[in-house]
């Protein structure tokens, strides 16, 4: 994990510095609400429809065990004792007051943390697979790389005031668990013929209103040139993206008006006078940034005996059996596994969790994961370093925690954004279908047999809760001042990335949990063996599920 | 006198802003004295105007540090407007002219600014910040906020070489 040195901790202090006497003259009436907007945004804070929200930062996922048991107490402290982990692997507390803001980011410095850039048109949190370091098929750990580029979009005094907000995410796997096609940047770390480690770029990729899968824009670009690269494109967009209409400000917009080709060549000819420039990295640079993320004291374990153990726990206990399934996974090292905690029970919004399962969490980390965890983009916690040996412990803490609803991946490991019970720019609420929908799924060996379903709501077309790419989309609309749904069907984050297709009219709140249910009733009665949810909808497209879905009360 | 910030105190602004024409610009008078005018006017009357020494010119948000290029470096003063704090065009444009087109003189900031944005215009290569008759209470803000950070990660005009190159020695 990157360690602050004095430089680090200079600028962060400063920041903090900076925001607090920003605070004072926006209380003091010297600045007003729309000029105080814009700042108050670039450190995290918005301002919801019942209270302040502040957006807290963890780059690219990451955090310590001593990190999270600050968390426990600012949320104890500040807030009413639980926070919300975001689809962008950020953390986010719903009640804090105006006013201590300034003191929760004097807290967050002293482990270092902050709230920089969490919101605003400017750069945000640079996001990865939440398996990064461990996974199986890795070709580098793209960490060293995110955060090299935190701390160049870090107080980036150019593009602080961009059109909108720019998210960039990279992957380093086969698999792409970042979303990166649904980024304004995604790079994905590729290795060239001559062996040499550089990105593939993609540009113009987002959800909201207009989504787009992004454009590759150049097939490889040498890792020393990322720093210079990703300025070039930045410049493009901040000089020419759209500023008349804040619905095609994106990047995305700006890219599909020049068509990627024209964006790719404008990119290009800037990149022309910055390349080779100063900011090119260096190698000791790389080197000082992948020194933090080196592997840790694995210990070598006979990998058979422990399995065989493991068999044996998982053959005498169903529940220790269904929690391995779906929320171990494996990893790079002989003897170790990657654990899913669940933070979807049936009941509990999706993706919050309480002070004192804070602290808990950092004990289990501190205890059989070298002391760190990591947010995912799904919403929930991994412990990406256990000893197999020490699966069916762990297994019974985190239960005894709420963390171990073995339902990862499955369709009540859904994505939910906040939605109208406390957002302020939801359409409609969206925490009540989730828990409707677990309960309508709440058998596990019929949920098991369903497999890998991603369902993915949110509660406004902004799109906090990626909809567009859940198998199963939801969107909260409103009509008339009431609250209605819509279903998309066939959205994918993965490496095909795709959108979802509208199925029909919307629904009421009530008529969601049977419209869901016939849905998966099509994919059950249409599937072949063992055909994923995903690959049955693309096989059979969405008529079949639309004339169920439509069909009259015979 | 009307008040600026320029390099780091509170001074005189001895120069005149004139606003776009409502004409062509071919036809717009350029008054006597130290007056910035407006890059189309510039061009439309190239030839006229080269004959003085004490003309500025500035561009607008939707102008393009490349609209003026090398020609910057006749001037003593070129000005970023800025129609709306939130439009940051001109942070690009500050930092073209400064590090493209090697201008030196007084990089001055026009328009509707805040004073919290002094330190980012400063590293952008603005050193000139005037937010006008009726909003020089951001003068002594703007004035503190310019140093709010004096450590930076990337490269910038004030600091060329980005953090890492300076960490490792």
């Amino acid at each position: 994990m990157y360690i602050y040195d004095d430089y680090d901790r200079r600028i962060q202090g400063q920041r903090v510095k900076q925001f607090r006497a920003q605070m004072e003259r926006y209380l003091d009436g010297q600045l007003e609400e729309a000029e105080f907007l814009p700042l108050r945004l670039q450190n995290g804070l918005y301002v919801q429809r019942l209270a302040p929200m502040l957006r807290i930062c963890v780059p690219y996922g990451l955090l310590n065990s001593r990190q999270l048991r600050k968390l426990a107490h600012i949320t104890r402290t500040y807030d009413k004792g639980y926070c919300h982990v975001s689809t962008r692997q950020n953390i986010q507390l719903n009640w804090p007051q105006l006013e201590e803001v300034p003191d929760i980011l004097d807290e967050l410095l002293e482990v270092e943390m902050h709230c920089n850039q969490t919101s605003g048109n400017c750069i945000r949190n640079t996001t990865t697979d939440q398996f990064a370091g461990v996974a199986t098929d890795e070709l580098v750990d793209p960490r060293p790389y995110c955060e090299l580029i935190r701390q160049w979009s870090t107080f980036h005094p150019e593009f602080a005031f961009l059109p909108r907000k720019f998210k960039i995410a990279v992957s380093a796997t086969e698999e792409d668990r970042a979303a990166i096609r649904v980024h304004d940047i995604g790079l994905q770390i590729v290795r060239n013929d001559a062996g040499e480690l550089g990105f593939s770029v993609f540009v113009g990729g987002g959800l909201g209103r207009t989504p787009v899968v992004g454009s590759l824009i150049n097939e490889f670009v040498p890792e020393q040139h990322l720093l210079t690269y990703l300025e070039a494109i930045l410049r493009i967009y901040n000089q020419f993206g759209r500023r008349d209409n804040k619905f095609k400000a994106r990047i995305k917009i700006l890219v599909r008006a020049m068509t990627p080709e024209v964006f790719a060549e404008k990119v290009a000819a800037e990149w022309e006078h910055l390349k080779d420039g100063t900011a090119t990295l260096t190698q000791e640079e790389i080197d000082r940034a992948k020194s933090y993320f080196t592997e840790p004291d694995y210990e070598s374990t006979d990998e058979v005996a422990v399995q065989s153990e493991i068999d044996r726990l998982a053959s005498e206990n169903k529940a220790f059996s269904n929690w391995l399934k779906r929320n171990v996974r494996d990893h790079k090292k002989p003897g170790y596994a990657a654990v899913n905690l669940s933070l979807k029970p049936t009941g509990i919004s999706p993706g919050d969790i309480t002070d004192k399962q804070l602290e808990t969490l950092a004990d289990l980390a501190d205890n059989f994961s070298f002391g760190e965890v990591r947010t995912t983009h799904e919403q929930n916690m991994v412990l990406a370093d256990v000893r197999k040996a020490d699966l069916y412990e762990l297994w019974q803490k985190a239960k005894a925690a709420g963390f171990a609803t073995p339902n990862i991946g499955t369709l009540t490991d859904l994505i939910c954004c906040p939605g109208g019970d406390f957002c302020s720019l939801a359409n409609a609420k969206s925490i009540p279908i989730a828990e409707a929908i677990q309960r309508q799924f709440d058998d596990l060996d019929y949920l098991y047999d369903l497999g890998d379903i991603d369902l993915n709501i949110s509660g406004c077309m902004n799109a906090c809760g990626h909809h567009h790419v859940g198998h199963i989309g939801i969107l909260g609309v409103d009509k008339k001042g009431q609250e209605f749904y819509q279903v998309t069907l066939g959205g994918n984050s993965s490496n095909d990335a795709s959108l979802g297709k509208v199925i029909g009219p919307s629904f009421n709140a009530e008529e969601m949990p049977g419209v869901v249910q016939k849905i998966i009733d099509v994919y059950v009665e249409s599937r072949t063996e063992e055909e994923p949810f995903i690959d049955t909808v693309n096989r059979v497209g969405i008529a079949p599920f639309k004339e169920r879905v439509y069909a009259k009360a015979s | 006198m009307p008040k600026l910030v320029k390099d780091g105190a509170i001074v005189d602004n001895d120069w005149t802003l004139m606003a776009k024409p409502e004409g062509e610009a071919a036809e717009a008078s350029v008054p006597e004295g130290k007056v910035i005018v407006p890059l189309k006017v510039w061009q439309a009357q190239h030839d006229a105007l080269s004959e003085r020494s004490d003309l500025g010119v500035w561009l607008d948000t939707d102008e393009t540090a490349d609209e003026l290029g090398d020609e910057a470096k006749r001037f003593p003063l070129v000005a970023v407007h800025f129609p709306a704090f939130a439009d940051g065009r001109a942070f690009s444009t500050a930092r073209l002219l400064r590090e493209r087109f090697e201008f030196t003189g007084e990089l001055r900031a026009v328009g509707y600014f805040l004073a919290e944005q002094a330190c980012y215009l400063r590293r952008c290569g603005v050193n000139a910040m005037d937010f006008g008759p009726d909003r020089e209470h951001h003068l002594e803000p703007a004035l503190e906020a310019l140093e709010d950070f004096t450590e930076y990660y990337q490269t910038s005009v004030d600091q060329p070489l980005p953090l890492f190159r300076r960490r490792a020695s």
